[in-house]
């Protein structure tokens, strides 16, 4: 077996706020295999977006701070380099794509010309070859007349198209490990089928790690193999796609299973899980799950579940993952 | 109330202490908020402070410059230079607050009329601007002042004329924005009919730039009213005007600096007021420049 | 018994502005074929799905029927009335009995006026109750979306997605309105609340008679929720029928295409194999003909050339579709 291509311990995020430091990210950690596709997932507010750009240090704000932590690709310490040698990370070790496509492509720039910026930048090429790599990289992503599209600008293009034109740019300096938040979440069903296709493909092909960040597990259950739940800046389950989709042992993972629409008989009422949330100003003692967990006792407000082993592989952050596991 | 509150489905949910006000106001806010505050009470509190009448004038203390009896030193009249900066303020700070509320109103009104209802309407009213735009402003004003009688009304008329394409524009556009919105089609869904629309949910949101620009509008509109009284054609002597007074000490500029600077320094320190305030309002309410 | 919503033949079609291009060679006016010719019949007391993919033209056809955007040509027929031919006091009276909630939650209320506010709008405006009343009926409102009173006092702002929702909820059924449109009002909500949003659409419907449409993309959450189901592609509806008969036997190429690329939480799913070839064109120029042959994996010849294939029967759905026999 070989060695993880991505190493995360206890990575942590903070923010400055006028009532003290609110944890947005807490001490999450995960490993990466070479060839896999973890699956990162989470509502909205879980942490997952921030925790991908804490990794390769592209925070949003100047408030956002990562206090604690160690991010190793191969022999490097991601915190420990500085920002030049971060410059050649980005890109040519850890490539990233994103959920809008349009606010991230550069509107006054031919695709041709953004995935050239990319070559010439990580791959150091002359802006000629650039142009023809660029278009021999379209068409790796399955572009159809990848010449034509080269000289396009994105607003020409489709959603779809627009979100395999970023993929070829992130994958223009060759990086091993690929970052890809809510692809498709913005692309209609059928598109978003193909874009995951692809990311498989490429997957097989060019023999590329992805962390695939979703919140929708009916993409979990098709393209990954392992995932990883998080929620209010933890990750409290991690576990292979299956046994995770089985028996899932955690209350959350459990009730956002069981809270999609088409699990259920139709027309009755769809399990929920009650309440919101919790505000980062506003985290609850111990569990952060526990003010909406069915299965809370008194341990659970007292004490923070650690991210136990719970056998084959897997990982669950609450103390009563056994009983989950064989309800009596 | 609770002190998280939740911001659109979004990832954070910092602590704001209250939807206005309390919490972090931003420093230029604040300090312009003080400057302006500062004035205002000079010009409240102008009888009571102003240590001299600020008319009287007394030829034997004539042209003295800044002592213990006179701070800022007296004109060629003998007038106590400090007592007219002081009084000054009056006129200038209602030159900037009237000068600015008349084309706020009128701006507002045919701005957001043209926005709602497009058509020819905003196509006239949007030609009606660009005409009006094409002038240099100052000009335009002086020109007005000269048909109608030199004076303070004179002024206010020509102010309101000239300036009420910047709201017009400002309340189109947001109106333009708003009329597509969500909440404004759910208002159309539920029945509302078409006055209560454009006076309960587009106005109050569309008025939030205009409101910032206003702040700033103050301070183009004391340097207009200031030249325009030291062109003669704004507030007439002997009345204390800041503007007015850099005129009359422009002969003396060499020998008693202090008639034209001190004036000219409290014009600069009351636009100053305004701009930060400007910026702090724009800053706090979310508003880019 | 009439149906409580019949809408036939509605066409929506959007005025393209002019380019330079075109005014000089006189062209004529490009337009946005949102919806083209579309029937459909809602019993009272039912729950239909309106699905498809953006650009379908399934919210235009939410909003023409409730005549918030015009309509080139057809009829709406609410109740026997026909709406897009109601004068001023008409349509005020119909827009009590006919309601809409909107996809964004935070975008849909005024971020202006506290939460008690944008509901005492609307009782005042529509004289629900006496002005007396309003005080008192503004928490009973919020009670019965899941809402305590006191989250009255807040502004959108300072409000979760899922608790807007409940608001533009309470806000639409105030006046007791016969029939509600929800138009993707949850898919922008995460899926443990949009599983909250659904249940309550459930029991409001149960509690208050209501008839609903529900026009989403998501067709696990439409398989839910509705009793029917009608798939749009292209401005026009291309099958119909009850939910379980479409969702298990899907007749149209595109249907099954639709429901071969969803994502299934199974745990022992496999990666989606390649779904429908390209993208869907854009609603602009339209071929004529089957809107879905150039697409089609088994387009015959008829399918290209005009007319458009009309709904036929087969089994309990109608299909749009040449494949299947008049």
């Amino acid at each position: 077996m070989s060695a993880p291509v991505l190493r995360v311990e206890d990575l942590t995020v903070e923010f400055t706020a006028p009532g003290g430091p609110l944890r947005a990210v807490d001490e999450v950690s995960f490993e990466l295999a070479e060839g896999e596709v973890l699956g990162l997932v989470g509502e909205s507010g879980s942490g997952k977006t921030l925790t991908c750009r804490a990794l390769i240090r592209l925070l949003p704000s100047r408030r956002a701070r990562i206090t604690r932590g160690v991010v190793r690709v191969g022999e490097l310490d991601l915190m420990t380099l500085p920002e030049s040698a971060m410059q050649r990370v980005r890109g040519e070790r850890i490539g990233m794509i994103f959920q809008n496509p349009m606010t991230h492509l550069d509107p006054v720039m031919t695709i041709g010309e953004q995935i050239g910026e990319s070559l010439r930048f990580h791959k150091g090429i002359t802006r000629r070859d650039a142009a023809g790599r660029a278009v021999e990289l379209l068409r790796q992503v399955g572009i159809p007349d990848p010449a034509l599209r080269s000289r396009s600008y994105p607003h020409s293009l489709s959603g779809g198209m627009r979100q395999r034109a970023m993929i070829a740019i992130a994958l223009a300096g060759e990086p091993r490990i690929l970052i890809a938040d809510e692809p498709t979440t913005a692309l209609d069903v059928t598109v978003q089928a193909q874009i995951l296709r692809l990311l498989l493909d490429l997957r097989d092909r060019a023999g590329l790690s992805i962390i695939l960040i979703t919140h929708d597990l009916g993409v979990v259950a098709e393209t990954c193999e392992t995932v990883a739940v998080m929620y209010a800046g933890r990750i409290v389950e991690r576990a292979a796609k299956r046994a995770l989709l089985r028996a899932p042992l955690h209350p959350y993972s459990q009730g956002l299973i069981r809270s999609q629409p088409g699990a259920g008989a139709p027309l009755a009422e769809l399990p929920s899980i009650p309440g919101q949330p919790p505000s980062l100003a506003d985290l609850p003692q111990g569990c952060r799950f526990h003010p909406r967990c069915a299965y809370v006792i008194p341990r659970c407000r007292e004490i923070r579940p650690p991210l136990a082993d719970a056998g084959a592989g897997r990982r669950s952050a609450c103390l009563r993952w056994q009983e989950l596991a064989c309800p009596s | 109330m609770r002190s998280g509150e939740r911001l659109a489905g979004g990832p954070l949910s910092l602590s704001l202490a209250a939807r206005f006000g309390l919490g972090e106001l931003p420093l230029p806010l604040l300090i312009g908020a003080g400057m302006v505050l500062f004035w205002s009470a000079l010009a409240l509190l102008a009888d009571v402070i102003a240590p001299f009448d600020p008319n009287a004038a007394d030829y034997d203390a004539a042209l003295v410059p800044p002592n213990a009896a006179h701070w800022l030193g007296t004109d060629n009249f003998g007038r106590d230079v400090l007592s007219r900066v002081i009084h000054g303020t009056r006129a200038d700070l209602q030159m900037g607050i009237i000068g600015v509320l008349c084309p706020f109103v009128l701006g507002t009104v045919l701005g957001s009329i043209a926005g709602y209802f497009g058509g020819a309407v905003d196509t006239v009213l949007m030609r009606v601007v660009d005409v009006t735009i094409a002038f240099p402003f100052l000009v335009l004003m002086i020109a007005i002042i000269t048909v109608l009688e030199p004076g303070l009304t004179s002024f206010y008329v020509a102010v309101t004329l000239v300036g009420w394409v910047s709201y017009a524009r400002l309340v189109r556009a947001q109106t333009l924005v708003l009329k597509s919105s969500d909440f404004v089609l759910a208002a159309r869904s539920l029945g509302y009919g078409h006055l209560r629309i454009m006076f309960r949910h587009i106005l109050p949101n569309a008025l939030i730039p205009s409101v910032v620009f206003s702040m700033s509008d103050v301070v183009l509109v004391i340097l207009a009213g200031s030249a325009i009284s030291y062109l003669g054609l704004g507030v007439q002597p002997p009345t204390a005007e800041w503007g007015v007074m850099i005129a009359e000490g422009q002969n003396f500029m060499t020998t008693a600096w202090w008639i034209t600077t001190f004036p000219g320094l409290a014009i600069v320190l009351l636009a100053l007021g305004f701009s930060f305030l400007a910026d702090g309002l724009g800053e706090k309410l979310g508003v880019r420049e | 018994m009439t149906a409580l919503l019949e809408v036939r033949d509605l066409t929506v079609h959007y005025p393209l502005p002019f380019g330079i291009g075109e005014i000089m060679t006189r062209s004529p006016r490009r337009v946005v074929q949102a919806v083209n010719g579309v029937n459909l019949r809602l019993e009272r007391g039912e729950t239909l799905g309106l699905v498809g993919e953006s650009g379908c033209g399934k919210s235009s056809l939410g909003r023409a029927i409730l005549r918030l955007i015009e309509a080139k040509s057809g009829r709406v027929l609410f109740d026997g009335t026909d709406v897009l031919a109601l004068d001023k006091a008409g349509l005020f009276a119909f827009r009590k009995r006919a309601q809409m909630v909107f996809q964004e939650p935070h975008a849909s209320l005024n971020p202006r006026l506290t939460v008690a506010e944008t509901l005492a709008e609307v009782l005042r405006v529509h004289r629900v109750c006496p002005r007396a009343a309003i005080e008192a009926r503004v928490p009973e409102l919020l009670e019965a979306v899941g809402l305590s009173a006191d989250l009255g006092a807040r502004r959108a702002a300072a409000l979760s997605g899922g608790q807007c929702q409940r608001v533009a909820i309470a806000r639409a059924l105030a006046m007791g309105p016969e029939l509600l449109i929800s138009d993707e009002s949850v898919s922008a909500l995460d899926v443990s609340i949009q599983a909250q949003i659904l249940n309550l659409f459930m029991r409001l419907k149960r509690e208050m008679d209501l008839t609903m449409m529900f026009i989403s993309h998501d067709l696990s959450v439409v398989r839910h929720v509705c009793h029917r189901v009608a798939v749009m592609y292209l401005g026009r509806i291309v099958e119909f029928g009850p939910t379980e008969q479409i969702f298990r036997d899907p007749k149209h190429p595109y249907t099954q295409a639709l429901l071969r690329a969803i994502p299934r939480m199974d745990p022992d799913a496999e990666p989606p194999a390649a779904a429908a070839a390209s993208e869907p064109p854009s609603p602009v120029a339209l071929s004529a003909g089957c809107a879905f042959h150039p697409r089609c994996p088994q387009a015959m010849d008829v399918c290209r050339g005009p007319p458009a294939p009309a709904l036929r029967r087969s089994d309990q759905a109608e299909v749009a579709c040449h494949l299947y026999p008049v």
